[in-house]
């Protein structure tokens, strides 16, 4: 869908749960309308908090155990980690600038 | 200073933008999510006019955009946090910059309403939905509920067909409010089953949702429904929080307008779900941000 970092069930762990630093995870889906909106502020966002954010998709299609593993039943869904573990969790379509006050926040 | 301000990109201002551009007015359209509005949340539009075959949300709203690019309109991805009124210009100020416009034309459009019940805030995210493309495919072979009686609560059970082995379709009337056709397709689909007046009380769950309980209106017999997803299409609310105490809004907070999209401030209009109104569609958006942008451009010449 974009130039964003995909994590899959696979790498979960190792880019996410055992990431040095703090992450997002976006989870989208083609099927899904509000997931199109949120998108191209998660792209954005992804370049002006490189190096210091680690912002990626998972595409839940492709992805089925993870989003079971932390509960995920609507998309779109934002979590954030830090250290491995979850900080904070965004559900549905947020405009960029309230996304952006919870990345802040991680930092 | 802007000769008109936009705010709100679903189908009501990108064609008031459309028409904007094409008058040559100095324009900016902001939208703080991305283009389309509502539309974006449903699979497939069927009632637009000009497309037999009908079309993805998504698709229209793309196309609707191009348009109105193609004739040079200026739209930016910023929130409109503050509006203030004054006789001779407006003031409009996003996240990002504090701007001035002699017009603007409300198009914010409107949010699903929620039932207001136990359980419901706590179990966003984990099985309560107001979204049926987003999350249908969740519940693929297991028991839904859908809360509802219009066009949307039947449209969206309908699609859910597509995953759901069952859909419960909860309506607290005997009869439902959607459209003859939809109400046809719903009742002869075997996976639909309606329950008739009846009324949702509380969605119980620990970690996500395990069921709903439910009233009869007419016998108050309580029973517990057991489904692992509750989508709701119970109504909207106006996104008119930016205009509240600034101008005439009716009992439920949508905008009240005459017949050429004027609200009770002069040089502001409104277009689209925002406005009081007896139908809310993509067609009507359209007709309505069309005149606003008109009726727009007849004030900027007084």
């Amino acid at each position: 869908m974009s130039d964003l970092l995909q994590v899959t069930d696979e790498n979960f762990d190792e880019e996410i749960i055992n990431s040095n630093l703090p992450a997002m995870v976006d989870f989208w889906a083609e099927w899904c309308g509000p997931c199109k909106m949120v998108s191209p502020a998660v792209e954005e966002l992804a370049k002006e908090y490189n190096g210091r954010i680690k912002i990626t998709q998972m595409d839940v299609d492709g992805n089925r155990q993870t989003p079971v593993r932390f509960g995920i039943r609507n998309i779109p869904t934002l979590m954030l980690f830090k250290g491995g573990k979850v900080v904070k969790t965004i559900i549905g379509a947020q405009p960029k600038s309230h996304i952006d006050e919870e990345l802040k926040k991680l930092l | 200073m802007e000769d008109l301000i936009i705010i709100g990109a679903g189908p009501a201002g990108l064609t008031a933008g459309l028409y904007a551009a094409r008058s040559r007015l100095r324009t900016i359209l902001f939208e703080r999510l991305t283009l389309g509005g509502q539309i974006l949340t449903t699979d497939f539009v069927e009632n637009y006019p000009g497309f037999p075959e009908g079309i993805s949300g998504f698709e229209l709203a793309d196309r609707m955009k191009l348009q109105a690019e193609k004739f040079g309109l200026e739209i930016q991805n910023q929130e409109v946090v503050r509006l203030e009124f004054f006789p001779k210009k407006n003031i409009v100020v996003t996240d990002k910059q504090n701007l001035e416009s002699k017009t603007v034309i409300l198009a914010c459009g409107a949010t699903p309403q929620k039932l207001g019940i136990e359980g419901e805030d706590l179990l966003i995210g984990k099985g309560i939905s107001y979204c049926a493309t987003c999350d249908g495919p969740f519940y693929t072979n297991q028991e839904v509920a859908v809360i509802g009686g219009g066009d949307m609560a039947v449209e969206e059970a309908l699609f859910l067909t597509r995953f759901a082995s069952k859909v419960h379709l909860v309506h607290r009337r005997d009869k439902l409010r959607a459209t003859k056709l939809l109400q046809e397709r719903a009742l002869t689909k075997e996976q639909i089953k309606i329950i008739w007046d009846t009324i949702p009380t509380r969605i119980v769950g620990k970690n996500g949702v395990e069921g709903i309980e439910l009233k009869s209106v007419k016998t108050d017999k309580v029973s517990l429904l057991p489904v692992r997803g509750v989508f709701i299409f119970i109504g909207y609310n106006p996104n008119s929080a930016l205009v509240k105490g600034h101008m005439e809004l009716d009992k439920l907070g949508f905008v009240l307008t005459n017949n050429d999209m004027e609200t009770s401030v002069p040089g502001v209009f409104a277009a689209g779900d925002i406005r009081s109104k007896l139908l809310r569609q993509v067609s009507t958006a359209v007709g309505e941000g069309a005149m606003a942008a008109f009726a727009a451009e007849k004030f900027l010449e007084r």
